[in-house]
């Protein structure tokens, strides 16, 4: 339906424009004396929101063990595909070998990462987080690779709501398979 | 020392003071710039350049970071920058007018100055001396035609460059410049029609405008008029001057000439470093002439207040405080004080200006000068005519 906007016929105090101006210039005033809106960035940080998507980080359990089996689900939902996983066995359970995994190597290519954080969210172990880093430089493509002990060191020790492998094992020790 | 200086020759007298006026003037200008940057900030939420600092300023405890959160720093960094950045010139330009452009711009802002006067004292004879370099007796007609040659600088720049954004801004600023000169003019004449009474002798010194608005209050009489500045008794007068100053200096909202939105930097375009810088400090010591000139022409220029001339202040200080006042170096620098406080605070009303009114359209600047401040001025130039010859012809 057409619709006529109607435009009124200026005032006598707009068409003289200096009262208009001088109502503008005390809001001006106003904003000279108002604090500043910005922020002195590299000494100040802004605090980060929870829930931030930041640098994906591989996370250990609150036992300092690693928390990622390599199942390379992570790899496979990457949309840029920036994860590359080799995976490989645990390390300090050479009896295991071929029974439990952990990845050999895990690079995340920070030049492709598009942080849509679809790898926490398809981790089962919940070993990959989106942590509150916002910032990565480097020189070169290949610092802009992290590997798998960056990562780590990215990442530290998230609390853990489940104890998933404490509950297996409890389990097993009562009887129960699952 | 007195005698040493009264030894030398006039000419040599005359250079050493315009040099040393030029000598303020100039890092004056370069500041005003960095004001600009400052209040802009300020006005827009930030804080504005604070980062430069001298490493041995910085060891200084508190007025270190004091003076580089004022950005203080920043005005050597901008400076010592310009001089010492490459120069390019661009291959398709006239060369010869290219060079001249900021040089002619520079001339016309310096030259004004000599006869604007920036204070004065009161000598042995109890007689008020101007603080001028040249106490013409044309004054203001002076600074009108010097000032308006500026308008060559634009239009050679625009020229020289030989590419069309250049040649658009110099057709601009010569078009606004002409059309704004003219209420100018006729803003200032109700002016100097009061200050000359018929029968006497005529003058157009800037100077005899401010001893005719140092009087005192003397009662609900017409000599009391004196003591009101010109601004008072002639609102209108002094706005359309005002206006015709924003214009006349290039300032926004009339930004025509450089109109970085749709000229991408107008005139300047092809120019880059100190050769830019000049554009800027003449651009800025034109602003600081034209509130200077306003100040003189519409608020009493050296006096205080409304009915407190400088005479009467120094007076009371020299009989309440110290009689040290009353030496005439004192005085002096208490009318540049008061006299460069208002054109300063002038200067800062262009930039609270600029950050409140939007920029007008080439067809709108025209159309308020010709059609609207014209008429105006015209008007107001008739209504004191009339006035005058009501009252004054009595007297």
């Amino acid at each position: 339906m057409a619709y006529v906007v109607e435009r009124k016929p200026l005032t006598l105090s707009e068409r003289m424009y200096i009262p208009q101006i001088l109502a503008g210039m005390r809001v001006t005033l106003k904003h000279l004396f108002a604090p500043n809106v910005t922020m002195q960035y590299p000494e100040e940080r802004p605090a980060i929101p929870t829930g931030y998507r930041g640098v994906p980080t591989l996370v250990k359990d609150p036992n300092g063990r690693e928390k990622c089996v390599s199942c390379q689900l992570c790899e496979f939902v990457c949309p840029p595909k920036a994860i590359r996983i080799t995976p490989g066995s645990v390390e300090d359970q050479p009896d295991r070998t071929h029974v439990e995994k952990g990845p050999q190597a895990f690079d995340i290519d920070m030049l492709r990462c598009i942080y849509c954080g679809l790898c926490q969210e398809v981790c089962p172990e919940e070993a990959i987080f989106l942590q509150n880093q916002y910032s990565m430089t480097g020189y070169t493509r290949a610092e802009m690779v992290n590997d798998k002990a960056r990562l780590y060191e990215l990442g530290g020790t998230l609390p853990d709501q489940h104890f998933k492998w404490d509950k297996k094992k409890d389990a097993a020790e009562h009887g129960n398979a699952h | 020392m007195i005698e040493l200086w009264n030894s030398l020759h006039p000419l040599v007298q005359a250079v050493i003071k315009g040099l040393a006026v030029i000598g303020v003037m100039f890092p004056f200008g370069g500041a005003c710039s960095l004001v600009e940057r400052k209040v802009s900030a300020w006005m827009q939420g930030r804080p504005g350049p604070n980062r430069a600092i001298p490493f041995w300023f910085a060891w200084v405890p508190v007025l270190g970071p004091f003076l580089q959160k004022l950005g203080v720093f920043h005005l050597m960094a901008d400076g010592g920058k310009m001089f010492f950045k490459e120069d390019p010139v661009p291959g398709h330009v006239n060369k010869f007018y290219f060079y001249l452009a900021p040089v002619v711009g520079m001339i016309p802002a310096f030259t004004t100055l000599t006869v604007v006067p920036f204070g004065a004292y009161l000598d042995g004879a109890g007689k008020l001396v101007p603080l001028v370099l040249a106490n013409l007796d044309v004054g203001i007609l002076a600074v009108f035609a010097v000032s308006s040659l500026g308008v060559y600088s634009l239009i050679l720049a625009g020229w020289a460059s030989n590419s069309k954004y250049p040649f658009l801004g110099g057709i601009r600023a010569s078009a606004q410049l002409i059309s704004y000169e003219l209420s100018m003019t006729l803003a200032v004449l109700p002016v100097f029609l009061v200050v000359n009474p018929p029968g006497g002798s005529g003058t157009l010194s800037l100077f005899q405008v401010v001893e005719f608005q140092s009087g005192t209050w003397q009662g609900f009489t017409f000599a009391s008029l004196h003591g009101l500045w010109f601004g008072l008794t002639m609102p209108v007068a002094a706005v359309v001057f005002m206006v015709a100053l924003f214009a006349e200096t290039n300032r926004l909202p009339f930004d025509m000439a450089e109109g970085e939105a749709d000229l991408v930097g107008g005139f300047h375009t092809e120019y880059g470093s100190m050769k830019w810088g000049l554009f800027f400090v003449a651009e800025y010591s034109n602003m600081l002439i034209g509130s200077g000139v306003f100040v003189l022409l519409f608020l009493g220029g050296w006096n205080p207040l409304p009915f407190l001339p400088l005479a009467s202040v120094v007076g009371w200080l020299g009989s309440h405080l110290s009689p040290l006042f009353l030496h005439p170096i004192a005085m002096g620098l208490l009318s540049i004080g008061v006299f460069l406080g208002k054109a300063l605070f002038l200067i800062f009303v262009f930039m609270w200006v600029r950050w409140t009114v939007p920029r007008f359209r080439y067809d709108q600047v025209m159309k308020l000068g010709w059609q609207k401040l014209l008429p105006l001025a015209i008007g107001n130039l008739i209504l004191y005519a009339i006035l005058i010859a009501i009252f004054q012809a009595k007297n």
